[in-house]
């Protein structure tokens, strides 16, 4: 870490440093995604032209699109029009990227945080329940029911859970977005069975690492200490092991969002969401540079934030991390 | 009970609360702790591991009992079986009562009203002890919530006031840091302060010092004997420092396989051992200024080294370059409970006798001057003392 002269708030100082690395990070990725798009075969222009592809024709929209200019003042001009929010204009609909983005993050945000919801509430529910009733049935359900988490693909997954409860037992939607602000209960309806099918992997994820963090913090020192203290049970488990174990269980919800956000592209396509996964994929197909640059771009930065989040959760559990300096 | 002449601990700390007497509250000769036949086996596999066998002693009210040992002795696990801090895989038998309450086979919500509050334990290692991730100031909060009832800016204020009588320097900012902003003398005397938090009658400090640097451990050793005069706290020390027990034990417990070998007042075991692995025992301890004796339970000529605090004048041995003696052999086995002397193959009184019946833990007679608190597991507890008594006289 860097020296900083004397910081008032050891936090505040360690949130800066985070910030500017996330800055730099940001940066290099706006070139990568910039570069890669730009290495892709295929001519936007000829997606562009539709059925008129007359040399001219191809001349003029490249012309239009500054697809002529120099690839460092194509960059620069991206990065320009990136910093006060103009993304360009979708050459698939002709209207500007930042609308078709402001209008498919809400569902995909949605959809995230709803399954990591039921993630982190099942995953690490059950990961306690495993650990404390170590070698019962309990332990063995939960594990059984993590290894399906793990191992069942999500469109089958997804196809089993709308037979069952949207098709056999209607009490969820099987397809379709309505906003929450128009509609909150309409809007959970059709939410919850893709925000499970996408949280399942998490879920057993997030299960499998809190039952291990959960064992070996049961076994700490620590652990005897609280019990010696005449604790309750729920005490030593919840208050003593379970903080302890958080530290382990962030680190993988952190690695694990990033499979979040991609599963969303999956899901979002068996439940037709109107969200960041169909975004990129109609983008991908047409050759829509403009939006892909603006999909892309916007999913780093969620990657950035979350790694950043993840950080900060990290030190609001861990002293050690917090304050700095190893034990003595 | 004798009274040690270990020096008085200077009076650094402040706070002492009121109630030092909890100890005495059922009757005032009536032991605070008393386990009787306290016997604990663990089965792995096909194997069952007798790790106590048989383990009675009285604690009395501000008293401090020294439980001595080589490691896998027993020490340890029995005082966690007095905790209730066993796996359940430990099978537990005889009985621990605490100021007249029988503990054994109390369940963990029963034992849970009586730990921290009536009976508290400190631990060997400061540095893990304590939890990473909360405060010190509610670590020992925590204890006071969950017994007095108090509140969170009462157990706060409280706390302030334990970090201060366990001597712990600037305890305002102290409550808000972490244990790893800690040093290891520091942890284990916020471990002290946790465990006498609720004022217990009983504390039990299984090897305090043996993880902390030797200037730590006087100041470590300093608090407890503070606060079990400040505090009338009885103490089971658990440790296999006999400097340690010199210095502020009142009577000292010897265990060997499991099993209890020799128990008597301090001075009485460092004068006249009447246990071979005792003796054995104390002759194995390096002292520096002092040259070793030879092997004392293995053969003639053998030097009993009396306890520095004990007797530091006839410690005093002529210059010589001698080992260090030892005892020879290895300690037996613990998954059999054989009928006899389990020290007896190491042992150079040992005959028939020892070999095929189990000496009973009894009170060595008076003729050769001994306490009648005196109690030793040995069939010739008479010829270890006369050995003794012929050498100093020869030399």
């Amino acid at each position: 870490m860097m020296k900083l002269p004397a910081p008032r708030n050891p936090m505040a100082a360690y949130l800066l440093t985070r910030l500017r690395q996330c800055v730099i990070t940001l940066i290099l990725v706006s070139v990568v995604v910039f570069a890669g798009i730009r290495a892709l075969p295929g001519d936007p222009a000829l997606a562009l032209a539709g059925e008129e592809r007359s040399p001219e024709a191809l001349a003029a929209i490249r012309a239009e699109y500054g697809l002529d200019d120099n690839i460092v003042i194509q960059y620069g001009r991206f990065v320009g029009h990136a910093l006060t929010g103009d993304l360009g204009t979708s050459s698939r609909t002709g209207l500007p990227v930042s609308d078709a983005i402001a209008e498919a993050l809400p569902v995909t945000l949605e959809l995230a945080a709803l399954s990591l919801l039921f993630a982190v509430v099942l995953g690490i529910g059950a990961g306690v329940v495993a650990a404390v009733r170590r070698g019962r049935p309990e332990e063995w359900l939960a594990n059984a029911v993590a290894l399906l988490g793990l191992s069942v693909p999500t469109f089958w997954l997804g196809i089993v859970l709308v037979l069952g409860f949207a098709i056999a037992v209607p009490v969820f939607a099987a397809s379709g977005y309505v906003p929450f602000g128009t509609d909150p209960l309409d809007n959970l309806r059709r939410m919850v069975l893709p925000a499970v099918v996408l949280g399942s992997g998490l879920a057993a994820v997030v299960m499998r690492q809190t039952r291990a963090a959960m064992l070996d913090s049961l076994s700490a020192d620590y652990i005897r200490t609280a019990r010696a203290k005449g604790l309750s049970r729920r005490e030593v488990i919840g208050g003593h092991a379970l903080r302890n174990s958080l530290v382990t269980v962030v680190t993988v919800l952190g690695l694990q969002l990033g499979h979040l956000i991609s599963g969303a592209v999956v899901t979002e396509q068996i439940f037709v969401l109107p969200g960041f996964g169909k975004l990129t994929i109609d983008a991908v197909f047409t050759r829509d540079y403009a939006t892909l640059q603006g999909v892309v771009l916007c999913t780093s930065a969620a990657y950035i934030l979350i790694n950043l989040l993840v950080d900060v959760a990290y030190s609001a559990i861990d002293p050690r991390i917090r304050l700095g300096g190893a034990a003595r | 009970m004798s009274t040690p002449d270990a020096p008085e601990t200077p009076d650094t700390t402040a706070g002492v609360p009121a109630g030092a007497a909890t100890a005495a509250a059922v009757a005032p000769d009536a032991p605070v702790l008393s386990v009787r036949d306290l016997s604990v086996s663990f089965r792995s596999g096909d194997r069952t591991v007798h790790a106590v066998d048989h383990l009675s002693y009285d604690l009395a009210a501000g008293e401090v009992l020294a439980v001595v040992g080589e490691s896998g002795c027993g020490k340890s696990v029995a005082a966690m079986a007095v905790m209730g801090l066993l796996p359940p895989t430990a099978g537990i038998t005889g009985s621990i009562r605490l100021a007249g309450r029988e503990l054994a086979g109390a369940g963990d919500k029963e034992l849970g009203r009586v730990r921290g509050k009536d009976i508290a334990m400190i631990f060997q290692e400061p540095m893990t002890s304590l939890n990473p991730v909360l405060t010190v100031g509610r670590q020992i909060g925590e204890v006071l919530r969950r017994h007095q009832g108090l509140t969170k800016k009462q157990a706060r204020a409280r706390a302030v006031e334990l970090l201060d009588l366990v001597g712990i320097p600037a305890p305002r900012q102290r409550i808000d840091e972490y244990p790893h902003q800690l040093s290891g003398g520091m942890r284990q005397r916020v471990m002290i302060a946790v465990a006498v938090a609720c004022d217990p009658a009983v504390l039990i400090a299984d090897e305090p010092t043996t993880a902390l640097d030797v200037t730590v451990q006087a100041g470590i050793l300093e608090v407890l004997q503070s606060l079990r005069e400040r505090l009338g706290t009885a103490v089971v020390l658990i440790t296999h420092d006999l400097g340690v027990v010199a210095d502020i034990a009142d009577r000292v417990l010897v265990m060997y396989a499991g099993r209890p070998v020799e128990q008597a007042p301090v001075h009485e075991l460092f004068e006249g051992p009447r246990h071979p692995y005792t003796r054995g025992l104390l002759g194995a301890v390096l002292r520096p200024g002092v040259v070793a004796g030879r092997g004392v339970a293995a053969g003639p000529g053998a030097v009993l080294e009396p306890g520095v605090a004990a007797a530091p004048g006839a410690a005093l041995r002529p210059a010589g370059k001698r080992r260090l003696p030892e005892i020879p052999g290895l300690v037996p086995s613990l998954d059999e409970q054989p009928d006899a002397c389990t020290f007896a193959p190491r042992c150079a009184f040992a005959d028939d006798q020892c070999t095929s019946g189990r000496p009973g833990f009894k009170a060595v007679a008076a003729d050769v001057g001994a306490d009648a608190a005196h109690r030793a597991a040995c069939w010739h507890p008479h010829d270890v003392a006369l050995q003794r008594i012929n050498q100093e006289a020869g030399q």
